[in-house]
């Protein structure tokens, strides 16, 4: 057992079934070519098809996030298909697509009102723009590079980005990144909450205690400031 | 339990129920007028031809013949790596990780599949599938086995879990020997691979330069 294990994520009533680190029995990595990016003829239209949506602008990158991780079968399907079904999820719930306009393949209800729509010739702009998060910072960032840390270890009620394996850890602030939209509150509809971004990193045994074969390795995740109290 | 990559698809001859979903749901999407048809041909065409880990390998060939702009890259890898033309979505906040004979870095997303796309592209099947995530922050040298690579003790790991939107690329060593070549053909040694930290840059002249350890 970990010590410092925190309770179980199914305890809180939000259950993210993407969060595999640390996780065994998961078996062995089996690398690709680098030119094999689908494995599907429909794979490529789901990745278009999301991208395409995501700009219409009725749902944020956490919340998408937060739609898939929570999909009871994640872990049973592949990657695109987790794709689908997220896109499906989101769509169905913010009224975008009604179920029978799925399952009848024709459109049946007035669309909703969108922000915008992905027309081809602004394709490359748009990519090459991105979304960035950084914003500016309210106030003063709270750790300082060199300080110890330690992470929070109640798992949240809502999508959250502290991966299980480094809950209740002490850490050392090797990088700050500034404000950035903060997760959390953004998956939730709570709006942006810019929090100041750190990268945190764990000696491994912190992480896996001291039974587990030293690898000689640090480990770290970028963590927003309310994961973290002073250590 | 079967894998994720066996799970739905068996297409004999027919279109697969998943084929089928997709279908029916770009069609609504499309009369509704969410999409633009066009748009989503351009999307798989960026990502086919356009960006791709080619991008990257530009990228550690230009840090390996400038010394100057390795030290931006460090510095501030978004702006050295916009300009040389790649930003934008997924790799809006850039940070490059040297390899050195000291420590080698290895890049995951434990959580989802959060990777450098202006660089790299969309990420590999096993780079977003379950073992590697689950296991390269705890077994991170297991893992470089099943890629072939045996880097010694001496060498530490270090592990980057990209778990908001800062995106790592890492800026592998320059192979031995590769003082006579170009910065076009250095950059035929820039595997993706050696740039998420599972791999190593090719030799001049063919094999990976992985080193073994006795």
């Amino acid at each position: 057992m970990n010590q410092g294990q925190s309770e179980p994520a199914s305890a809180t009533g939000y259950v993210s079934n993407a969060d595999l680190g640390g996780q065994d029995g998961h078996g062995t990595v089996h690398p690709e070519p680098e030119g094999e990016l689908f494995h599907a003829a429909w794979e490529p239209r789901v990745l278009a098809l999301t991208l395409a949506m995501g700009a219409t602008g009725l749902w944020n990158i956490d919340t998408n996030r937060a739609a898939r991780e929570t999909l009871p079968n994640y872990r049973e399907l592949s990657y695109y298909r987790i794709w689908l079904e997220g896109l499906t999820k989101l769509l169905l719930q913010t009224g975008a697509v009604q179920a029978d306009e799925i399952s009848h393949s024709r459109a049946v209800h007035a669309a909703v009102a969108t922000r915008s729509v992905l027309h081809a010739g602004q394709v490359a702009a748009v990519l090459a723009r991105g979304s960035p998060t950084s914003r500016p910072s309210s106030s003063p960032a709270r750790y300082a590079l060199g300080q110890w840390v330690r992470t929070r270890s109640a798992a949240p009620r809502h999508h959250t980005r502290l991966p299980a394996y480094a809950r209740g850890k002490r850490g050392i602030i090797e990088r700050v990144h500034g404000a950035h939209v903060f997760a959390d509150t953004n998956a939730q509809g709570l709006g942006e909450q810019p929090q100041w971004l750190y990268t945190v990193a764990f000696d491994e045994q912190e992480l896996w205690g001291e039974t587990t074969p030293r690898q000689h390795a640090t480990v770290s995740v970028d963590a927003w400031e309310p994961y973290l109290e002073p250590a | 339990m079967s894998g994720p990559e066996h799970d739905d698809e068996h297409q004999h001859g027919s279109l697969s129920t998943t084929e089928l979903r997709v279908r029916a749901l770009e069609t609504v999407l499309r009369q509704k007028g969410y999409i633009d048809p066009a748009a989503l041909d351009e999307l798989i065409d960026t990502y086919q031809t356009k960006i791709g880990p080619r991008n990257g390998a530009q990228v550690v060939a230009r840090a390996w013949c400038d010394s100057e702009f390795r030290r931006r890259l460090l510095e501030d890898a978004t702006a050295a790596i916009a300009s040389l033309g790649f930003s934008g979505r997924q790799g809006e906040h850039m940070v490059a990780v040297e390899n050195t004979p000291e420590q080698h870095n290895l890049v995951v997303c434990t959580l989802c599949s959060c990777y450098p796309w202006p660089v790299l592209g969309l990420p590999p099947t096993w780079y977003k599938s379950a073992p590697y995530r689950a296991r390269v922050v705890k077994d991170p040298r297991g893992v470089l086995g099943d890629f072939g690579v045996h880097l010694p003790e001496t060498v530490r790991i270090r592990v980057w879990d990209s778990t908001a939107e800062v995106r790592y690329l890492v800026l592998p060593q320059r192979p031995a020997a590769s003082e006579h070549l170009s910065e076009h053909e250095l950059a035929n040694l820039v595997t993706r691979d050696s740039m998420i930290g599972t791999g190593l840059p090719l030799k001049p002249g063919g094999a990976s330069t992985a080193h073994t350890s006795p």
